[in-house]
């Protein structure tokens, strides 16, 4: 294994490189993007303000914004203040970007993460059984779920999760991510918890279909190998070989493929939160696209790039792991 | 060599069909293995001879009942004499009865050499292992390495090494030498060697006809899914006078040192076989009752042989 | 369920033709529904507001007293009108971007990977809000948005595609017969594309629309007096909790309904087209 850690290096440093780059592109296009904007930001702040604003006001927060200088200065100049740390005040919540982007992706990173490890785990074990029972009956029925459930919009699951296990079976609260009336600061933990099941369970519901099917394919590759044969040759029986060559086979491509889907993570959460009320990155978002917040919109954009550039990363990285051993393996 | 009547593996008319679907409803079934019959033998190694495609890798497969589920395969199989049904294969596969693959592709690419020469039953003691491995001349890391790591011929040996630490007394060995040098191919046929030395019965399926002369007790002559013929390998090497079936002699005359006199025709499908003797078709002593009808397997001269005529 | 197998692999391409000129048909009646009903249809009246379904209503009515179905019918073309429309687009930005990283200099090659590359870094539903608010929001920014999010996996497909047709044997020829390079590409890689891009094109299809709803619900894109799909669900989902479930419900199973039924037509036109994939 000696070669191992020297090439993960490698992939870490060719990737990183081109994360600088695809974020850079990132932030230019955004940038541009909300410059070409007949939404006037300034009008935005000013209505977020609530008070009449004389013109003379209006030109120093003009001047303030750098709103009369040429878009290439005003872009350099964010993005120097990027580097330094300050993304800008969001004229929705009067708050720091940072200082917003931060507290509210814990919220979304307990929600992602739940509804990642409940359709990693969901699609893996649909996925192995789907693999050891190929083309009979427990096969056929769960690929044809997973066919209709990739028809089903998120948002529209959440909706009809809401109206069976909220509005009439009262399991769960409606939204939000705490009691309605109680200061966030003293939601307690199981609080928190049961304000996030479904939400999870209806962003894994959008996942889980796409890894299952990817595990199936695995697995009957795996199945159909020879050193499998082998192993049957040597008295291995059907749950000795998925456990002993199965797994170790087929879970790293999985963690691969479940890491390479974080820009579907992340837009499925800006559609759960959404229907959830739940206050996280996602409803953020939409509600900064809708008000014309653009500082915070510009942050949000670059944080979701990041945040799937990095799953990405990780994603290369597993894959660096395993390369060379299913390469050599295959001639 | 041990007394030959104690037969350790006895096959009686096998035959091996695969089910094969066209399209939607009609289905076909083909025919790979037919009518064929073979004996091994505490202490002997037994070459399984025929040239590539002739089904004789599934002839492993059905001994230990690993076929895939859309086989089937009718005929008798007795292992110490007691019939060899599915659940009985099922237990004695990697316990009594061992496989040598042929590559380093029937190792999990991702288990390090050690742990897959272990198998799936724990081990006893650690020490077979690492007495083993250096009986193997494989370097101490070999354990540790992962299959891609080895060279051919240290894969090679782990995969020896698979059936060594088992107590098997039959090993079936599937091509064990293509893409070997000449060294390397003496070496490891002299593991085999030494199992057979020890007693255990070794089948070796090679299309390496010369090297089944050479090298194994009794040679059985493969042909499109059958044996046509058995016999001691000292007859295979005195020349085509001492062999009975006249594609055993076309297979000597076609060996290089031989003349090199190539057999006409091809090795018939499958899908389409002939009705009668399955060489027929190519063969110059052929008579009509060889079309019509399959020949009865005869004992002549100590040998088998599938053959209206051979003597 | 066997009994129904026509054995016969003639019987069976028909089967496969009548299936899919039927799902056309479907498709194209409920699509001509949307389009011709008039809008007094879906026009409410204040006296049957919040109704649940009945034989008049099958879909009950909104807290506006307008017909569910009708506005269903209308939201579903509205929605439809968008996803092939996008879709097309974005069809042929992943033709021209396939085959020039195919065809191009290794450089074009590699710029194209990294554009792509670029477009899968960001969230879709994240760059169609930004493309969306950079139009004014309205029907422009989401036909843009859902445009550029859409073309990347086929635009891969098409790459790989022209790769291996370019290495066929009488390509190579063509060209040292001094065909040009347009030449090649109308005679030998288009008609051998067009198959493969009329069911990626498809495929894409439900994309669209399941994206379109999405960013809708949002609230980007169409006005809420248009009644798209997103607009009614999202509007359900302010009275979901006085109990209206057939306002959410039944738009939404509509929607599934019409991508599965897409999805199908392009299964089953893969099937006439490229025979050779319906093997497993």
């Amino acid at each position: 294994m000696k070669g191992i850690p020297g090439r993960l290096v490698r992939i870490f440093f060719s990737y990183s490189i081109k994360m600088i780059s695809l974020l850079l592109a990132v932030s230019a296009i955004s940038f541009v993007l909300v410059t070409a904007s007949p939404i006037d930001p300034i009008q935005q702040y000013l209505l977020g303000l609530g008070t009449a604003v004389s013109p003379q006001q209006r030109a120093e927060i003009e001047d303030y914004w750098g709103v009369n200088e040429p878009p290439a200065k005003r872009y350099l100049d964010w993005l120097s203040e990027l580097l330094h740390g300050n993304l800008g005040e969001s004229a929705l919540y009067r708050r720091p970007v940072g200082e917003i982007i931060s507290e509210r992706f814990q919220s979304s990173l307990a929600l992602m993460l739940c509804a990642w490890l409940l359709s990693g785990m969901i699609g893996f074990i649909l996925g192995c059984i789907m693999g050891m029972y190929q083309n009979r009956l427990p096969d056929r029925i769960i690929k044809k779920i997973c066919y209709i459930l990739s028809s089903v919009p998120t948002f529209w699951l959440g909706l009809v999760f809401l109206l069976v296990f909220s509005v009439w079976l009262k399991w769960f609260p409606i939204g939000f991510s705490g009691p309605v009336g109680i200061p966030e600061s003293q939601v307690t933990l199981r609080q928190r918890l049961y304000h996030l099941i479904l939400p999870a369970v209806t962003l894994s519901f959008m996942s889980f279909a796409n890894i299952a099917l990817h595990t199936r394919q695995k697995l009957a590759e795996v199945l159909g190998s020879e050193y499998v044969l082998f192993a049957r040759a040597r008295g291995e029986g059907d749950l000795t070989i998925l456990l002993r060559h199965g797994l170790r086979n087929i879970l790293i491509p999985g963690l691969t493929l479940q890491f390479a889907s974080f820009a579907e993570l992340f837009g499925g959460s800006v559609m759960a939160e959404n229907v959830f009320s739940y206050p996280g990155l996602g409803s953020a978002a939409s509600a900064a696209g809708l008000s014309g917040d653009v500082p915070l919109l510009l942050g949000i954009t670059l944080f979701s790039a990041l945040f799937v550039c990095t799953g990405n990363l990780i994603a290369n990285l597993l894959y660096g792991i395993i390369d060379p051993q299913i390469k050599e393996a295959a001639p | 060599m041990k007394q030959k009547d104690e037969t350790l593996l006895e096959i009686h008319d096998l035959s091996v069909s695969f089910r094969m679907y066209d399209h939607g409803l009609s289905q076909t079934d083909l025919e790979v293995i037919s009518n064929l019959h073979l004996s091994v033998h505490p202490g002997e190694i037994l070459a399984v001879a025929g040239s590539s495609g002739s089904g004789k890798s599934l002839l492993a497969s059905a001994i230990l009942g690993i076929l895939p589920p859309n086989a089937t395969v009718r005929g008798h199989l007795h292992y110490k004499g007691q019939e060899l049904n599915a659940q009985r294969q099922k237990q004695l596969r990697g316990t009594e009865i061992a496989l040598v693959p042929q590559s380093v592709s029937f190792l999990d690419p991702l288990m390090k050499a050690g742990k897959q020469a272990e198998g799936h039953h724990r081990p006893r003691t650690p020490a077979p292992i690492k007495s083993l491995f250096r009986r193997l001349e494989l370097p101490e890391e070999t354990e540790r390495l992962y299959p891609f790591q080895l060279s051919g011929g240290m894969a090679r040996r782990v995969l020896v090494s698979t059936a060594l630490l088992t107590d098997a007394r039959l090993v079936i060995a599937d091509e064990p030498t293509p893409g070997m040098s000449l060294e390397q191919a003496m070496e490891a046929l002299g593991m085999f060697r030494e199992m057979a030395r020890e007693g255990k019965a070794v089948i070796l399926i090679t299309h390496d006809i010369d090297l089944a002369f050479e090298f194994a007790d009794r040679v059985a002559v493969f042909y499109a899914g059958t044996t046509v013929e058995t016999a001691p390998a000292s007859d295979f090497r005195s020349g085509p006078d001492r062999l009975r079936h006249p594609y055993s002699k076309a297979l000597w005359n076609a060996l290089p040192q031989n003349g090199f006199q190539p057999i006409e025709g091809f090795q018939p499908y499958a899908g389409d076989l002939p009705k009668g003797c399955l060489f027929a078709p190519r063969c110059p002593y052929r008579t009509e009752k060889c079309i019509i009808s399959i020949p009865p397997v005869r004992e002549v001269r100590g040998g088998e042989v599938r053959c209206y005529y051979g003597s | 369920m066997s009994i129904l197998k026509i054995s016969h692999p003639a019987g069976r391409r028909t089967r496969v033709v009548i299936l899919t000129i039927l799902i056309a048909l479907l498709l194209i009646t409920i699509y001509a529904m949307g389009i011709f009903i008039p809008d007094e249809a879906a026009a409410g009246s204040f006296l049957e507001a919040g109704q649940p379904p009945s034989w008049k209503h099958p879909f009950g009515t909104d807290m506006l007293g307008r017909d569910l179905l009708a506005r269903t019918l209308k939201g579903m073309a509205v929605s439809m009108t968008i996803g092939i429309a996008a879709s097309a687009v974005s069809a042929v930005i992943a033709v021209i971007t396939g085959i020039a990283a195919a065809a191009g200099s290794r450089y074009l090659d590699a710029s194209i990977g990294w554009l792509i590359d670029l477009v899968m870094s960001i969230p879709h539903t994240i760059l169609v809000i930004l493309i969306s608010f950079a139009m004014g929001r309205g029907l422009k920014g989401l036909l843009i948005g859902i445009a550029a999010t859409h073309w990347c996996s086929l635009a891969r497909l098409i790459r790989g595609e022209v790769l291996q047709l370019r290495s066929r044997q009488y390509v190579a020829v063509s060209r040292r017969l001094g065909r040009s390079g347009g030449w090649i590409l109308i005679h030998h890689l288009l008609p051998h594309l067009l198959p493969q891009l009329l069911t990626g094109l498809i495929l894409m299809f439900p994309h669209a629309i399941l994206h379109e709803a999405s960013v809708s619900f949002l609230g980007f894109g169409l006005p809420p007096e248009q009644p798209a799909i997103g607009i009614i669900l999202s509007e359900s989902m302010r009275y979901l909790s006085t109990g209206m479930w057939w306002s959410a419900v039944l738009p939404g199973l509509v929607l599934v309904l019409i991508v599965l039924l897409i999805d199908r037509l392009g299964e089953q036109l893969r099937l006439i087209l490229d025979p050779g994939s319906a093997q497993e």
